[in-house]
């Protein structure tokens, strides 16, 4: 606990702060300022922690966290300072599984509750949902034991034609024995997207068994014989690992195939292309040209439009030719992931409704094996692994959100969530890099299934905008990519930073309302069922009536609150969806309301000092 | 001058109409002095376009063998494409075209032949008269005056007849000042903040020149705006270079040993070559769709258009933060007092002023800031994105300042009574309309041309119901605070609604703002039906009461 603390406020410049007390807690770094109001900071969201110079007023201390949020400390003396730095350098490097959040997190659930939000989502039930197995589409038990490839899941779908020797040859053949097995399969197209990871191909090899494999995906679909095989990479990535054995396929040695590439840059580029765009984010007193420039020169939304355009191109093989796609990268676990599940995304609308995005996360992304430990840092470890693969995906979707706003039946808050859990470290689901690990990990006895508790505040991510009607089943999405169509996401990148949103946000007035209207519906509801009642009553039942008026009076209180109601709802209440990292009740709707009351935003004053210092 | 001489061919048949994101639609294109019309004949859709002459910004054909194409760009931003068979057809009709969108002389313009087909329950030209605005400010402070100096337009050519001066300053004082500022615009009051009786003026520049020449007049003016003790700022719009080589031509600012009771501050918000530049550069940019992601950001960095608009309401904001917060008095001035001083005075007063976020205060601000305040309108309007003929006065002020409004209203969306729309109507009723009211320079020119007398007044049209419906904001909840927009460049937006409107399909974005009224007025319904069985249980138990008191 250090006290006399200084937070400081990002963007302005007139070194206004509030001062209060910072405590450490085992999960929590906590700021509480001089008017109660609290701050919660995860250790495991932060990213790094950085003491900078010191200055009269005291020794700042600057956290970053992977949520974008980047707070501004300034404590009075040095050696507190010191210490609290140490720690939190201590807390937020996690050497072992075990020590994560999500192992001490306790929601107050039994063990039949807990395994039951385990079961919440379950994937043969999912490909149930998608038509298989069926004449074409069988499920291998060949990975039962994770014998043949050790990151994908123990259930694999893959054609009936594919027997053993086929999938273990052509495992082997493929790098990680990421061998071509099942992600989605569409129904009325009769076409599936499968997905796997680079041949070893080489310059030359070659592989019967996976020239088979290939084949046997185009024979399973009866409509287009021919099939899309994508490398979502760039040529040159591509041309660069045949000299390390591995490569693309060769179009002459296998029938029936389109080969493309889609080139979408590997981790790395991507890693330095978020750090590029947070810097200029982050930068005090920015200029439209600065900014704009800094934008271009991160590629950010380059790559974000690179992902949606393979996801389109993948889209339209299906949808158009009914031909199927084969999908895959180096390893096939982050952009073929990314572009399996938006290509799925855009396809069927059932992964636009809340619990089939929980549904597609758990397909595509955990169950395939995105290392999300590495890719998240879960635990302290190769800093060259770390990536915003699905971060990324994220933001794809939430372009989708803008260009469809109907067509959802989440909204941003679902997503930003989702994203901050990713990082948080507090359930089970986004832990290790593969499900074997996480069998091993006991996480299903040890930790908890995020889901259920998105299931259980789902009000707060609901769409109200949400037209099922808009896309029934399997009702294709095709979006327009032209570039000026994809902003910056301010809500994600600046979520934290409220000086920056829009004062009044009309998507929270209208959930606000759109809920409302439910309490109103039953309201009528109930109201009229009164007045029947009383209408019915003949005079001769008074006596009931005497025994009933002791009752009345719930039914007048209750109409207070719905009176409450018609009030304008609180304008700029956008909090529903700052939560952070800790248990829902932790969010601070109530507090932000109140601060937006006061109206009075931060980057003006930053004006208001330039007005004073010229006087 | 008879239309008919410039019509050669009045009609052609077999033409195929091309717009971005419709089918190619076949049909009869017929020429009027006024209107492009279209119409496709085919009986189970009718489609008709009307097109004013007066938006077409430019024309270019071309050929094809004996097919001709014309490409039409407008002044809001559309751009139609005309297949018309036969060279010489096609030839007529775009030189026609060429000339009825030039004419030289605004009395032929269409407004004075327009006649309306709905009736006028107000007259637009007498809705918003200075005289009413003193009314409202006299009930709070007996300090300023209705001044008649400026009736015949003698002493500013672009000052409206009457104007508000403190009045502690008498008319021959006034016309000395007026000798000391750029085009005679001496300071007038602009808007009084009710809260704190802080006042902003606007003004041009005054005539200092390389010699320093004062005015006494002038510095009574000014000072006579401050209360006794007070301090106030100078918001000159130009950055300090600018006013100094304005010095060097005549121009000038006020120095401090003169004004000692005044701080000045300069803000750089770009002057109209530039600024219609950058107008051109980012239409460029927004209607080429092959741009990948590169080159889109760096052209629209290039276009300098958001920071021309983080530029405009930095020092709107920083005006309004002078007045509100300091408490200070201010008076706005550039070089002439006609562009962006009007920006900043007119956008000062929606961050301040709930008023002039409703739709009749919001026309009241722009006639007073802008149609009576003498922003020349018929030469900054002349032209719009697509002109390739060299400007001369065009520039997108006005739009511009509608761009400002629009990113505060994306940021306070529940805090203004009209929407988009309605900024995108005064934007195209500015280039090219049916009304007279944007016509003209300033209210000389338009007492000259008689247009209250001769011409329809946009407001007469738009201040009907049926209108108005469509301007309304559902979402509008009175806000009696001073609002403070975010100037951060990652909260400025490029406004879709004017520079995306014909570059892509808005469908389901339509269908969405909807659905989003639907709520809303489903909510309304609700409310209302909810009160309606409350009060009528509320009946039928005080009348079981009274049966069982009985």
């Amino acid at each position: 606990q250090v006290e006399q603390v200084k937070l400081l406020d990002r963007f302005s410049t007139s070194n206004k702060s509030l001062t209060g007390t910072l405590y450490l807690t085992a999960t929590h770094l906590l700021f509480i300022d001089s008017s109660q109001r609290e701050t919660w900071i995860l250790h495991h969201h932060i990213a790094a922690v950085e003491k900078l110079p010191l200055t009269t007023s005291g020794c700042p201390l600057v956290i970053q966290c992977k949520n974008f949020r980047i707070v501004h400390f300034v404590v009075p003396r040095e050696r507190d300072c010191h210490d609290v730095y140490n720690s939190l350098l201590q807390l937020s490097r996690t050497a072992k599984y075990e020590e994560l959040y999500a192992f001490s997190y306790n929601p107050k659930q039994n063990e039949s509750e807990q395994a039951k939000g385990w079961q919440l989502i379950d994937l043969s039930e999912e490909y149930k949902r998608m038509g298989v197995p069926n004449a074409y589409w069988q499920l291998s038990d060949a990975n039962r034991d994770y014998k043949i490839c050790e990151t994908y899941p123990r259930e694999l779908y893959v054609p009936r034609t594919a027997s053993k020797p086929i999938i273990v040859g052509s495992s082997k053949f493929r790098s990680k024995g990421r061998f071509p097995v099942l992600s989605y399969y569409h129904k009325n197209k009769e076409a599936a997207i499968c997905r796997c990871s680079q041949p070893l191909s080489g310059f030359s090899a070659r592989c019967l068994e996976d020239e088979h494999m290939l084949q046997a995906i185009s024979k399973a679909n009866p409509s287009n014989r021919y099939m899309y095989v994508m490398d979502t990479r760039p040529k040159l990535n591509a041309m660069a690992n045949r000299a390390a054995g591995k490569g693309y396929e060769n179009e002459d040695n296998y029938s029936n195939i389109r080969f493309q590439f889609v080139g979408i840059e590997n981790i790395h580029v991507m890693r330095s292309s978020l750090q590029k765009l947070l810097e200029v984010s982050g930068t005090r007193g920015l200029s439209v040209n600065d900014f704009l420039s800094g934008l271009e020169n991160s590629g950010w939304l380059r790559h974000i439009k690179a992902v949606l355009d393979a996801a389109v191109f993948l889209v339209k093989a299906i949808a158009v030719e009914s031909a199927s796609v084969l999908v895959h990268c180096s390893d096939g676990w982050d952009r073929t992931s990314q572009v399996c599940s938006l290509g799925a995304l855009l396809l069927d609308s059932y992964y636009r409704t809340i619990k089939g995005f929980m549904v597609l996360i758990e397909k595509d992304w955990i169950s395939f094996g995105h290392k999300f430990s590495d890719r998240c840092c879960q635990l302290d470890g190769d800093p060259k692994e770390i990536s915003p693969v699905f971060t990324q995906f994220l933001e794809s979707v939430w372009n989708l959100t803008e260009q469809f706003p109907q067509a959802f039946e989440y909204n941003e808050a679902f997503l930003l969530q989702i994203h901050e859990h990713v990082h948080s470290c507090q359930f089970g689901n986004f832990l290790g890099n593969c499900q074997k690990e996480r069998e091993e990990l006991k996480l299903k006895e040890k930790t908890y299934s995020l889901w259920p508790f998105l299931l259980a505040e789902q009000k707060k991510y609901l769409n109200p905008l949400y037209n099922p009607d808009f896309s029934p089943e399997l009702t294709l999405l095709e979006p327009n990519t032209v570039s000026f169509n994809f902003k910056f996401w301010r809500n994600m990148y600046h979520q934290f930073d409220r000086s920056m949103h829009p004062r009044q946000s009309v998507f929270n007035l209208i959930m606000n309302l759109s809920e409302q209207n439910k309490q109103l519906e039953e309201d009528i509801k109930e109201l009229e069922a009164k007045i029947k009642q009383r209408t019915g009553q003949s005079d001769a039942v008074l006596v009931k009536e005497h025994q009933q008026s002791a009752h009345p009076a719930p039914v007048a209180l209750k109409s207070p609150p719905c009176f409450k109601k018609e009030q304008p709802p609180t304008p700029g209440n956008d909090a529903v969806r700052t939560i952070e990292g800790s248990n829902t009740a932790d969010n601070r709707y109530s507090e932000l309301v109140s601060e937006f009351s006061k109206a009075e935003p931060a980057v003006v004053s930053l004006e208001y000092g330039v007005a004073r210092m010229t006087c | 001058m008879e239309f008919a001489e410039l019509i050669k061919t009045p009609r052609a048949d077999n033409v195929v109409l091309h717009r971005p994101f419709h089918a190619a639609v076949e049909g009869t294109l017929c020429l009027t002095g006024h209107h492009l019309i279209f119409s496709s004949r085919r009986h189970d859709a009718a489609e008709e376009l009307w097109l004013l002459h007066s938006n077409i910004d430019s024309s270019e054909k071309r050929f094809v063998g004996s097919l001709g194409t014309l490409v039409i760009k407008c002044k809001d931003l559309r751009i139609i494409q005309l297949d018309i068979p036969g060279m010489e057809e096609c030839l007529n009709i775009a030189s026609s075209i060429e000339a009825l969108s030039t004419l030289d002389s605004v009395t032929l313009l269409y407004p004075f032949f327009y006649r309306p087909m709905f009736d006028i329950l107000e007259d637009g030209w007498s809705s918003f008269l200075p005289e009413q605005e003193f009314e409202l400010l006299s009930s709070v402070t007996d300090e300023w005056r209705l001044s008649c100096i400026n009736r015949d337009f003698s002493v500013c050519a672009s000052y409206p007849p009457v104007v508000i001066v403190p009045k502690s300053i008498n008319d021959d004082e006034l016309r000395k000042v007026a000798q000391f500022r750029h085009g005679n615009r001496f300071p007038v009051l602009s808007y009084y903040h009710k809260k704190n009786g802080m006042v902003m003026m606007r003004s041009s520049q005054p005539l200092t020149g390389t010699n320093w020449r004062r005015c006494k007049e002038d510095e009574k003016l000014v000072n006579a705006t401050l209360r006794p003790g007070k301090r106030g700022y100078i918001i000159d719009t130009r950055s300090l270079n600018v006013a100094q080589q304005a010095r060097a031509k005549g121009g000038g600012f006020e120095q401090e040993a003169h004004y000692p009771q005044w701080r000045r501050i300069h803000k750089s918000i770009e002057r109209f070559n530039i600024l219609q530049e950058s107008l051109i550069k980012l239409v460029e940019a927004c209607n080429d769709q092959s741009h990948n992601m590169d080159r889109w950001l760096s052209k629209l960095e290039a276009s300098n258009w958001l920071t021309h608009v983080k530029e405009i309401l930095t020092t709107a904001c920083l005006a309004a933060q002078c007045i509100d917060r300091e408490g200070a008095s201010v008076l706005v001035h550039g070089s002439e007092g006609t562009d962006s001083t009007l920006q900043v005075t007119s956008l000062a007063q929606i961050i301040l002023d709930p008023r002039c976020r409703t739709i009749q205060g919001f026309e009241s601000l722009v006639v007073r800031e802008w149609l009576q305040a003498g922003h020349p309108f018929q030469h900054r309007c002349a032209q719009s994105a697509y002109s390739n003929s060299k400007q001369k006065w065009e520039a997108p002020v006005f739009l511009l300042f509608l761009d400002c409004v629009w990113q505060i209203l994306r940021q306070f969306p529940c805090s203004f009574e009209f929407n988009q729309q309605f900024l995108i109507m005064l934007f195209e009723h500015a280039y090219a309309s049916q009304f007279g009211t944007f016509l003209g320079n300033n209210e000389n020119e338009r007492a000259k041309q008689k247009l209250p007398q001769k011409t329809m007044s946009l407001w007469s049209w738009v201040n009907r119901t049926e209108e108005l419906s469509k301007f309304h904001n559902p979402l509008f909840e009175a806000n009696s605070l001073v609002i403070w927009p975010s100037v951060a460049p990652q909260s400025l937006q490029l406004w879709e609604g004017v520079f995306l409107r014909w570059n892509r399909p808005s469908k389901y974005l339509d269908e969405a703002q909807e659905e989003m009224i639907n709520i809303i007025n489903y909510n309304k319904e609700l409310q209302a039906k909810v009160n309606v069985l409350r009060r009528s249980l509320a009946e039928l138990e005080a009348g079981t009461r009274m049966h069982q008191n009985m």
